[in-house]
């Protein structure tokens, strides 16, 4: 209630030409804008022209939009639609789903970290367990970098959906909204990408530790 | 290795801690994840580290917008409302 009420207020002040409403949700949104863009598009300066454009057709659509979704919905649909058009203009073929994760099955840990599915006594046991963290490192300054370098490296999907979910705050069911994503997808994505960040630090802290 | 209830391997049930992390697992298979994790501490620190890495994840500043695309968008705006 509360939050439909704010985003009254704020649409109405969108509407009015209020700039320092429009400079709050910029700066809420757009660098998950520019992410989520990133899926669609080659490379960062498109993303930053599609977040662009989207802006402009949100505050076109300003009086159309009548609150059956919430604004932040509303505008992750405009922009999906301006990727999209933009990403054929380009020349990129598309998969059918763009964000469907592959169909190339990703372990979460190295099958090498696990005894054979066949072996006699403990079948896919570990082989080479984890170990518990040291509390202090995983605070230091150092693993954070750490985690925001393994975000990177991570397809632009994946990037996307943990992102959203786990860095920004969003329910599962705002990120399938404004991604168009089925429940099963975003839990696959989030899934590969959870598991690739744990891998990251694990790596890191092993090396950390010695 | 003759139960009736085939036991989840460790290697199983890495790739279903999101799953029950997101409440997504059927009743039989919670209880069979709960089951492994209650005998099994390298797959309970596993978990662990899931939980550690979300957590982490939350703490991580937001990114935030450069100076010089908030200009630009703040152009924008006040063109639009101009027009």
């Amino acid at each position: 209630m509360a939050q439909a009420a704010s985003e009254e207020k704020l649409l109405d002040a969108l509407r009015a030409g209020d700039e320092e409403a429009f400079r709050m949700l910029v700066r809420d949104y757009q660098p998950s804008l520019v992410r989520v863009a990133r899926m669609y598009v080659s490379n960062q300066t498109a993303a930053e022209e599609v977040a662009a454009e989207t802006w402009l057709a949100v505050l076109n659509g300003l009086d159309r939009f009548e609150g059956r979704s919430s604004l932040r919905t509303w505008i992750f649909r405009i922009l999906t639609n301006i990727a999209k058009t933009r990403a054929v203009r380009d020349g990129r073929t598309l998969p059918f789903s763009a964000l469907a994760p592959s169909r190339v099955p990703e372990a979460a840990v190295d099958a090498d970290r696990f005894l054979d599915p066949e072996h006699p006594r403990w079948p896919g046991h570990w082989a080479v367990k984890p170990e518990a963290w040291p509390e202090d490192a995983l605070l230091a300054g150092e693993t954070r970098n750490k985690l925001a370098e393994a975000i990177g490296a991570l397809p632009a999907t994946q990037r996307a959906v943990i992102s959203l979910r786990d860095i920004e705050g969003w329910s599962s069911e705002e990120v399938r909204n404004a991604l168009d994503l089925s429940e099963t997808n975003q839990r696959v994505l989030l899934h590969r990408a959870r598991s690739k960040v744990r891998a990251a630090l694990e790596d890191y802290l092993k090396e950390a530790g010695t | 290795m003759n139960e009736q209830v085939e036991q989840l391997s460790c290697q199983e049930l890495v790739e279903l801690v999101t799953d029950y992390l997101e409440g997504a697992l059927s009743e039989e298979e919670r209880l069979r994840f709960e089951d492994h994790i209650g005998r099994c501490g390298a797959c309970t620190i596993y978990l662990e580290q899931m939980r550690q890495t979300i957590t982490l994840l939350g703490h991580l500043p937001r990114e935030s917008l450069t100076p010089d695309a908030e200009r630009e968008l703040l152009e924008a705006f006040r063109g639009w409302r101009s027009a």
